[in-house]
């Protein structure tokens, strides 16, 4: 019966979004400057349609209907009731829903809260907007149906992967897919004002805010996944350069240049084109991230289960999108006139965007590159962090360097004086560095690039809180938090990169290993049983020979079974200064347990730096009045 | 006035003692730029697996033996492909992905300064 | 819409590159060696598994017109689907290199007593280092040679039916 209502509310999605499609036809012929009531109504319906259909599903797994096959999929009875949920939109098809949910939610607020802006290119968004809805709607009803229903039904669901759950990776794609689908907006936007050719000023303060949530939310999901990675995978990393978090990684850095851009766009009424640009490009990239994650194209430790058919149906709709948007915007484009003075703030607005475009094309070109390779020349390679750190790391120096000195440049005005003496200063820096690290011998070089920029950043932001609260201007707050927290995370990082001690070795119970300032006492091995699975719990006692600091830490190997899986939780001690990390797994067939032990300094002033980022951004969508 | 003491203490953060553990931290970087060829993207040192201990051992043998990070990996390639490195070598295969990323900062840059040059005119 | 020559390349571009995906679909995405044929086997030497004082090495295997190196152990189950067929080659005109890897000599013998012992020298490699020499990753794996050292065929996997006959086909 849940899979009758199901299809039905997705069924009556599809024809509100053709009837709206062609009432807003019909409304963009009509004079004046008002919408018709009844398009409004149109899309409160398909919301409320919409949001019910997902409701319907999560009702089948809190109840484990196994008549869907999604449940029967991806659920078990013994499931605790939280990660029942979370199973609705952890799987493929559960997903695709909440991203058609986003889609008509995201339609429907655009539509109610741009009221001040015009009538023609607010029908044309939402008739884009509609065209995504019916796209996407349309993939879910013939390939990736979450109501599909089985008969007989089975008595018992095939669970949900164990690694799954966990409360952060719950929360994850709900976060992340408000940013990657929230980006579908100002893509109909987009489109919509190059046809009804409303652009500069107004098309910025219409996308804005749309931006700029997106761009939370897309941060925060990020940071969400990399803790999680961290806590629930066992490697003691939090960015691999996978395929998949790449994939996320790509609109990340598009709606940034974006929301950089609209800025400038807003102020000056200038770089409208390119704006246009990244709008159209932000979407498309998000489609071809889901593409590359769902189509079964790469590998990955990340992917869904994979089946053909949906990477063609993907590919489809990517090209259809790619192409509209390519035409639109050759037949609607005009030229512009830039006028631009060098050395003030828009500048540094374009540099931003030529970096965020540098990092954003090369983590593209790593990701697509072997998949080219293995397509034309059937030899297969590997791209992964070596090749991304090595190729980005350098550039962000100068990235961040710029970020520390734009504060000094306000719109328009030159400020000749104060300029050449930071590229004075900045260049003595240089300098005593390479003194140093030639004298020293043992210092990265670059790591000492980064620290310093990092630092500079620092201490620039705090200087800036400073003045704020000397003059208690408030809109800067939030590029203060934001550019603040950036510089952090890059000296965190830079500084658990640089200093993280990490061994791998085997020992057997009852064994010693003593490491550069530790002493590791494999004490012994204990069983646990619990709900869904059985535990083996090794005791570790750890000496800091430093300080004589004896600390208890507890890895396990978890035996699920169902499904039959290993894993391997760490145990992971995090205190302010530093992370202790120990992993234990056994090599097969002998007494032997293989270890891995990391000491990472300051590895929780990451997330709060990454969180720091996140919170700037929230802090200026909820300040909104007082902008310039 | 205050640069100069931003600069200052920066200067001083030269001088934070560096601890580099030699062998480990090689023997870290090593097994991260090999990849697991039985998991799903995992590198030998991320993975658990029978395959990662067996690379782990052949590693550890090669650095007792004197050879280098390079000569490392070459003899790992030459057994099993390029497929078991993250980091592609720079040969014709590769030469693209290395060098596009800086073809287009450069191309940026000077698109970039042309629209910049186009008022000053 | 203005016809030039940048926006021609530009969407030359993009036809190439979601060309590209669709092929790309197709690929398979697991990896294997079997790209490594063609490349000679590196020197060795390993020891009998019974009889520490024996040993093979790469220039014994010059005598043979053809070897097939076959990697095996007494805990791997596929292993003992592929048995019976190296029983059967081990008539035909070809030697058959045993490596037993990370395994215990008696769970080994024990093994071979049970299902035949189709080799004609049963080496050890109980820490697996050598399998990496040989470009292995994993149990069952074969490798056939010929008299030159030069990988002929990659089986990777039990040996089954149509390899079988592919191996018979190779050695005539």
């Amino acid at each position: 019966m849940l899979s009758n209502i199901g299809i039905g509310l997705i069924v009556l999605v599809l024809i509100l979004s053709f009837l709206t499609i062609y009432t807003a036809s019909l409304d963009l012929k009509m004079p004046g400057q008002s919408i018709k009531k009844g398009i409004y109504k149109l899309s409160l319906f398909q919301t409320t349609f919409t949001v019910l259909s997902f409701f319907t599903l999560i009702i089948g797994f809190i109840n484990s209907d196994f008549s869907l096959s999604n449940v029967y999929e991806n659920s078990h009875t013994t499931k605790p009731l939280f990660y029942k949920i979370a199973g609705t939109w952890g799987n493929h098809e559960g997903s695709l829903l909440l991203w058609v949910n986003i889609l008509v939610i995201f339609s429907y607020l655009f539509l109610v809260f741009n009221h001040t802006h015009n009538k023609k290119f607010r029908l044309y968004t939402l008739i884009f907007q509609n065209i995504l809805i019916l796209g996407f709607s349309f993939f879910l009803l013939l390939n990736s149906n979450p109501f599909n229903s089985i008969y007989p039904i089975p008595l018992e669901g095939l669970g949900l992967n164990p690694i799954l759950q966990d409360p952060a990776l719950a929360i994850h794609p709900p976060l992340l897919y408000v940013g990657f689908v929230g980006c579908s907006i100002y893509f109909s936007a987009a489109m919509a004002s190059l046809i009804s050719d409303y652009r500069g000023k107004l098309f910025a303060q219409s996308i804005k805010t749309w931006v700029k949530i997106s761009w939370c939310f897309q941060t925060l999901g990020i940071t969400v996944g990399s803790i999680w990675a961290y806590y629930e995978l066992g490697w003691g990393g939090f960015w691999f350069w996978d395929p998949v978090e790449n994939a996320s990684l790509l609109p990340w850095f598009a709606i940034t240049a974006l929301m950089h851009s609209l800025i400038v766009l807003e102020k000056r009424n200038t770089l409208y084109s390119w704006v246009v640009i990244l709008c159209l490009s932000t979407f498309i990239l998000s489609v071809t991230g889901t593409f590359l994650v769902r189509s079964g194209i790469l590998n990955s430790v990340h992917t869904f289960a994979s089946d053909p058919s949906r990477g063609i149906y993907i590919l489809l709709f990517l090209s259809l999108m790619i192409f509209s948007s390519l035409i639109i915007f050759f037949t609607k484009y005009k030229k512009e006139t830039y006028n631009f003075n060098l050395k003030s703030r828009e500048t540094f607005i374009l540099a931003n965007n030529w970096f965020m475009v540098f990092f954003l094309l090369t983590v593209l070109i790593g990701t697509l590159y072997p998949i080219f390779l293995d397509v034309i020349t059937s030899v297969k390679i590997s791209v992964g962090p070596p090749f991304f750190n090595i190729v980005i790391v350098p550039l962000v120096v100068p990235f961040v360097f710029l970020m520390a000195i734009v504060p000094k440049f306000s719109w328009i005005k030159l400020q000749n004086k104060i300029f050449y003496k930071i590229l004075f200063l900045i260049l003595c820096g240089v300098i005593i560095n390479l003194f140093i690290s030639h004298f020293f011998g043992k210092y990265s070089f670059l790591s000492n690039l980064i620290f310093i920029v990092a630092i500079f950043l620092i201490l620039q932001s705090f200087l800036d809180i400073k003045k704020l609260i000397n003059k208690k201007k408030k809109p800067e707050l939030s590029r203060i938090i934001s550019h603040l927290g950036f510089g952090l995370l890059v000296f965190f990082i830079g500084i658990n990169h640089q200093f993280s001690l990490e061994e791998d070795f085997n020992l057997k119970v009852g064994e010693i290993k003593k490491t550069k300032n530790y002493e590791i006492n494999f004490e012994g091995i204990k069983i646990r049983e619990s709900k869904n699975y059985k535990a083996i719990v090794g005791n570790f006692k750890l000496i800091n020979e430093k300080n004589d600091l004896v600390q208890y830490l507890n890895p396990e190997i978890r035996i699920y079974s169902n499904p039959e899986t290993l894993t391997y939780e760490a145990a992971i001690k995090t205190k302010i200064t530093s992370d202790l990390y120990l992993t234990m797994s056994n090599v097969s067939r002998s007494d032997y347990y293989n270890i891995k032990f990391q000491n990472k300094p300051f590895m929780i002033w990451i997330w709060i730096s990454a969180l720091m980022i996140v919170i700037g951004g929230f802090t200026q969508l909820t300040l909104k009045k007082n902008e310039d | 006035m205050k640069i100069k003491k931003i600069i200052f203490i920066i200067y001083l953060s030269f001088f934070v003692p560096l601890h580099t553990n030699e062998n480990s931290s090689e023997l870290s970087e090593i097994y991260k730029n090999l990849r697991c060829l039985i998991c799903q993207g995992q590198s030998i040192a991320d993975s658990n697996s029978d395959f990662a201990t067996t690379i782990k051992l052949v590693v550890q043998d090669l650095i007792n033996e004197g050879k280098t990070n390079d000569e490392i990996y070459s003899f790992l390639i030459s057994k099993y492909g390029e497929w078991i490195v993250y980091q592609p070598t720079f040969n014709k295969n590769n030469f693209l992905l290395w060098t596009l990323p800086y073809v287009v900062l450069v191309a940026g840059g000077f698109i970039i300064l042309f629209i910049i040059r186009k008022k000053q005119v | 819409m203005k016809i030039n020559i940048s926006r021609i390349i530009i969407f030359c571009f993009v036809i190439f590159c979601l060309f590209v995906f669709w092929l790309g679909l197709k690929k398979n995405i697991n990896y294997d060696t079997e790209s490594l044929i063609g490349s000679r086997i590196s020197n060795f030497q390993l020891n009998e598994i019974n009889h520490n004082n024996q040993s093979i090495s790469e220039k014994d295997l010059k005598n043979n017109e053809f070897t097939l190196i076959n990697f095996f152990a007494s805990w791997c189950a596929p292993c003992r689907t592929e048995h019976k067929y190296l029983l059967k080659l081990s008539d035909k005109k070809i030697k058959i290199l045993g490596v037993n890897f990370k395994d215990k000599k008696s769970n080994a013998n024990k093994f071979l007593k049970e299902l035949g012992n189709p080799y004609d020298f049963v080496a050890k490699d109980s820490e697996g280092k050598a399998s990496v020499l040989f470009g292995i990753y994993g149990i069952p794996e074969s490798i056939l040679i010929d008299n030159n050292l030069t990988v002929i065929k990659k089986i990777i996997g039990p040996i089954d039916q149509s390899q079988y006959n592919e191996i018979l086909n190779l050695i005539r």
